[in-house]
């Protein structure tokens, strides 16, 4: 100890100054993740009718990776062998951001896609607030309490041949999940952006669909406009599907139903609402759907986050 | 078995409130829970003490419009609104499904006015449930409820009347809401409840700075989780040391040593609300804990520590 401040103050009555300051952690080793494996087996094949809910599960599962995808958009791998082998497409988790009291609630998000060989599943989420934040900070190997998969998933039935995909913003991504499981539909993919820094996966769409068809509110890449009016235009061009999926923002989904209605093509939508428990008992994430000649309020978690675009009441 | 295992055994988690026997002192706070099943998947509904449903009106309820939720520090807020399908609905369709459980029912109920609290608890009187809990602390509904309940004079009257035709044992849910909760607990208990719960959520708001309007589409809301927890216990220190029918405390439980502190100030039970939403389990998790607590200081019964804090001089 040769430059120890102790030395020269005399005697030991010198205080040393406190100072704030913000240190690096200890570098991790690199974990090692387990998989826990899964059956190569998409569920749907011994399902009829294809609109069954599977029942979520509460468990622990290690991250794989964590990457990057835009400004404040991440992927998120995460090992779970349950959730890879039971979700289905418009399903959500529901995933704890931290431990203790800091973000209380979980944040519901919803399944980009999952590999069943290896059991694991990706998500796709913007940080938007601190709870999300919290989650941009994992690190492969960290865990994540999560219960899943959850809601109602797309109906998808083996008639269906011709499908348009629509999808806006971070609405896209469990799109991309309904897209892989219908491997023998025939599918046109529209997708809105705000710009061309905000597009993300377009390769794993182009890849999962047999046309893509992308627009941009500043026409920063693809077309410019709103993504309803690609869709607007191919229906006035004498494209007819099947059925048209749906996911994005309150707007874009009124105009989607509209479109459907008057084309006479039956839509599913997928709803996004403030959730809280996420399993249909705390009654928050309500929205308004049609009950015969009246209306009631439905949960986006438990009755959704999938429904029939005719039963949905948009918001003026 | 191992010692450990035998002190635990030994250990009584029985409690009895105004009459109902439960097998150990917690209880899912209504609004947390559903009616039970939503849970039951996750939990095992036979290892809670009772379950208080969802608040029932008398009519089917649609609740306030969304967004009925925001996070705020260690808490959050809810605007809900009484969404639920009428008692009738509750009867028939719930009751039954709950009654599979050996867990104790207890009904809450809301109305717009006293009359239809009456009416509740006449229906509610023989139906197949434990205790009727009367809800006069609702922050989230305009007619009725907190009007009830935020005035000597208004929880007395209320208590009276649905006294008279309720034939089960009454608790009466007070709202932390008022200047001083202890008239408003001795007014309950002068008035014929059975027990007091305590307490319903705390008036808030959050504003969204991006859109400068209120996050909830109500503009304020209950507030609730672990940011109460201290005035809770406050508050049901107060009410225990004043009043003789038992209490059950709640407001921002989530551990058994949360559930300990209750007790300590005088609760005889305890409910357990927002934590269900962020683990399903919280209330066998607080059971389990308060378990833990009485093993660790050798106690032999829950009974042993209700009501032990020793103030400091």
């Amino acid at each position: 100890m040769t430059n120890s401040g102790a030395q020269k103050g005399t005697p030991l009555d010198a205080q040393p100054v406190g100072r704030k300051g913000v240190y690096p952690y200890l570098k991790r080793t690199p974990l090692d993740v387990q998989f826990t494996g899964g059956k190569g087996v998409s569920p749907y094949l011994n399902r009829t009718p294809l609109d069954v809910q599977p029942v979520g599960r509460k468990g622990v599962y290690p991250v794989v990776r964590l990457d990057a995808l835009a400004p404040d958009i991440y992927l998120m791998r995460i090992a779970s062998g349950y959730i890879a082998e039971n979700a289905l497409p418009g399903q959500f988790v529901n995933i704890r951001s931290c431990e203790g009291i800091n973000t209380l609630l979980r944040r519901p998000i919803s399944i980009l896609r999952v590999d069943r060989d290896k059991g694991a599943f990706d998500i796709v989420f913007q940080v938007r607030g601190k709870g999300t934040g919290m989650l941009a900070m994992k690190k492969a190997g960290d865990t994540v309490d999560i219960i899943g998969p959850l809601g109602k998933p797309f109906f998808i039935n083996e008639s269906f041949r011709k499908i348009a995909v629509v999808g806006g913003g971070i609405g896209i991504f469990p799109l991309l999940f309904l897209l892989k499981e219908m491997q023998s539909a025939e599918k046109t993919v529209f997708l809105g952006f705000r710009n061309k820094e905000c597009i993300v996966l377009s390769d794993d769409f182009e890849k999962a669909c047999d046309s893509l068809h992308i627009a941009t509110d500043d026409g920063s890449a693809g077309r410019k406009g709103l993504v309803t009016g690609l869709l607007e235009e191919s229906l006035d061009n004498g494209q007819t599907f099947d059925i048209i999926y749906a996911c994005g923002p309150g707007p874009m989904l009124k105009k989607v139903a509209y479109l459907a209605k008057k084309h006479n093509i039956r839509c599913q939508v997928s709803l996004e609402q403030r959730m809280g428990c996420g399993i249909g008992a705390c009654l928050v994430c309500a929205c308004k759907t049609k009950q015969g000649d009246d209306w009631d309020y439905s949960h986006v978690c438990k009755d959704g986050p999938v429904f029939w675009s005719d039963q949905i009441i948009f918001d003026e | 078995m191992n010692l450990t295992d035998n002190m635990a055994d030994n250990i009584n988690m029985q409690v009895e409130i105004a009459g109902i026997k439960l097998k150990n002192p917690v209880i899912a706070a209504s609004g947390t829970f559903g009616f039970g099943r939503e849970y039951a998947e996750y939990v095992d509904l036979n290892k809670i003490g009772g379950i208080s449903v969802k608040g029932l009106t008398l009519q089917k309820r649609r609740g306030n419009k969304p967004p009925r939720i925001a996070e705020t520090p260690a808490g959050i807020l809810n605007s809900v609104g009484l969404q639920n399908p009428g008692v009738k609905e509750f009867i028939e369709k719930e009751i039954p499904f709950l009654r599979k459980f050996d867990t104790a029912v207890i009904a809450n109920i809301a109305g717009n006015t006293i009359e239809e609290y009456c009416e509740m608890a006449e229906i509610l009187s023989s139906a197949n449930i434990d205790a009727i809990e009367l809800n006069v602390s609702c922050p989230n509904v305009k007619a009725g409820c907190v009007a009830f309940g935020n005035t000597v004079s208004g929880i007395s009257e209320i208590t009276r009347k649905v006294r008279a035709f309720c034939k089960k044992p009454l608790i009466v849910k007070l709202t932390p809401n008022v200047t001083d909760i202890k008239e408003i607990a001795k007014a309950a208990e002068d008035s014929g409840a059975d027990a007091i719960s305590l307490i319903n959520t705390i008036l808030g708001m959050a504003i969204d700075i991006h859109k400068r309007r209120p996050v909830l589409a109500n503009n304020m809301g209950g507030l609730s989780g672990p940011a109460v927890k201290p005035v809770a216990v406050r508050m049901t220190y107060e009410v225990a040391s004043i009043v003789k029918i038992p209490v059950i405390g709640m407001g921002g439980i989530s551990s058994g040593d949360d559930a300990i502190e209750f007790m300590l100030a005088g609760a005889c039970a305890v409910m357990v609300g927002t934590a269900n939403f962020v683990n399903p389990e919280a209330c066998v998790d607080v059971a389990e804990g308060i378990k833990k607590y009485l093993e660790k200081y050798n106690y032999k019964s829950v009974y042993d520590i209700i009501g032990k804090l020793e103030l400091n001089e």
